[in-house]
């Protein structure tokens, strides 16, 4: 899958599943801060990017992850 | 199979780390037919795991605080099965400032909530139940404990809390007797679920578990809690109750390790 391809299919599911606000979605965009995603929404968010790409993602790559671009990155990383 | 054929309500999946997936999981696997319950925003994770069961199970609305979410519960399994054999109380909840080394701070009102949430439910889901364990006749309640009997750090009013469930479970143990109803409760060494995660100092528990269980520790792998949950909602367990069954590679038995 091509990068621009996972941000788009990202921002879809963080619009559609995790009831975020789409106009403040970018690449720079931090979870907790700019997103305001609780600690609940983090670990909701790494289930739906699990259910999402098939991929699965422990803890110590789950840390690295406070940007939408770092999830993208983590995404692509998995997928290969 | 161990739990051929029972009918069972497990509170507290929140991700597929959680000691109840582990439960449910286990459970479906010797033959159980299995719902979850599930709580506000929480819910929307419990709806995800499910889906990581080996039999997707459908999933309730249960606020363990709510009379209406209760009667609705009870309602629609009534309905669904006609009766309940047993149910896996993972219920806990304490507020930031009754965790995390402010012992002396904590007002009594976040007190009160972690002692409402995490000991008083199991009264509430048992009371709840009972008109469906009556139908089974009789029946098992297992609750999720962490062994307060000692201070630990960090761990503050949440402990106190698990010391009133171990009481609570006592309590539960002598009054559903008569109904043929069994209360226990496992008592877990630590593992790395969201719930864990959340406690300030987590970290401290894992590090001094593993040297001094004579048989080791795994905090990534519940499955050993869960087995126990699994026998004491069985068969297997049929004149046990009132009982702490330690989980926890034997930690609690011994007073420091040879190294520590």
């Amino acid at each position: 899958m091509e990068r621009a391809e996972v941000e788009a299919k990202l921002t879809d599911l963080l619009v559609d599943e995790l009831g975020l606000d789409r106009d403040k979605i970018t690449m720079e965009a931090t979870f907790e801060e700019d997103l305001e995603v609780d600690s609940l929404g983090v670990v909701e968010l790494l289930m739906a990017l699990e259910d999402n790409f098939g991929v699965a993602i422990p803890d110590e790559e789950a840390e690295r992850i406070t940007t939408v671009g770092e999830a993208v990155t983590v995404v692509m990383e998995k997928l290969g | 199979m161990l739990l051929q054929g029972k009918r069972l309500v497990i509170t507290g999946v929140l991700t597929d780390d959680s000691i109840a997936f582990h439960t449910a999981r286990v459970a479906q696997e010797q033959g159980a037919r299995v719902v979850l319950t599930g709580f506000g925003r929480a819910r929307r994770l419990t709806e995800r795991s499910a889906k990581r069961l080996p039999e997707p199970p459908d999933v309730y609305e249960l606020d363990i605080t709510s009379a209406d979410d209760m009667a609705a519960l009870v309602a629609a399994l009534d309905e669904r099965w006609g009766g309940v054999d047993g149910a896996l109380h993972a219920i806990a909840y304490a507020p930031e400032d009754a965790l995390g080394g402010r012992f002396l701070e904590t007002p009594a009102e976040s007190a009160g909530t972690a002692f409402l949430t995490s000991a008083f439910s199991y009264k509430t889901l048992a009371v709840g139940l009972l008109p469906l364990f009556r139908k089974a006749g009789g029946g098992a309640l297992v609750t999720l404990d962490f062994d307060n009997s000692q201070a630990w750090p960090a761990y503050d009013w949440m402990g106190v809390a698990k010391s009133a469930l171990q009481s609570v479970t006592r309590y539960l143990a002598r009054d559903l007797g008569a109904d043929g109803i069994r209360v226990n409760a496992v008592s877990a060494g630590p593992l790395g679920t969201v719930a864990a995660k959340s406690i300030p100092g987590f970290s401290v528990f894992q590090d001094v578990w593993g040297g001094r269980a004579p048989l080791g520790w795994d905090v990534a792998d519940p499955e050993p809690v869960a087995k126990m949950a699994a026998v004491l909602l069985s068969d297997w367990a049929t004149s046990t109750t009132g009982e702490i069954v330690h989980v926890d590679g034997g930690f609690h038995a011994i007073a420091a390790a040879p190294t520590e």
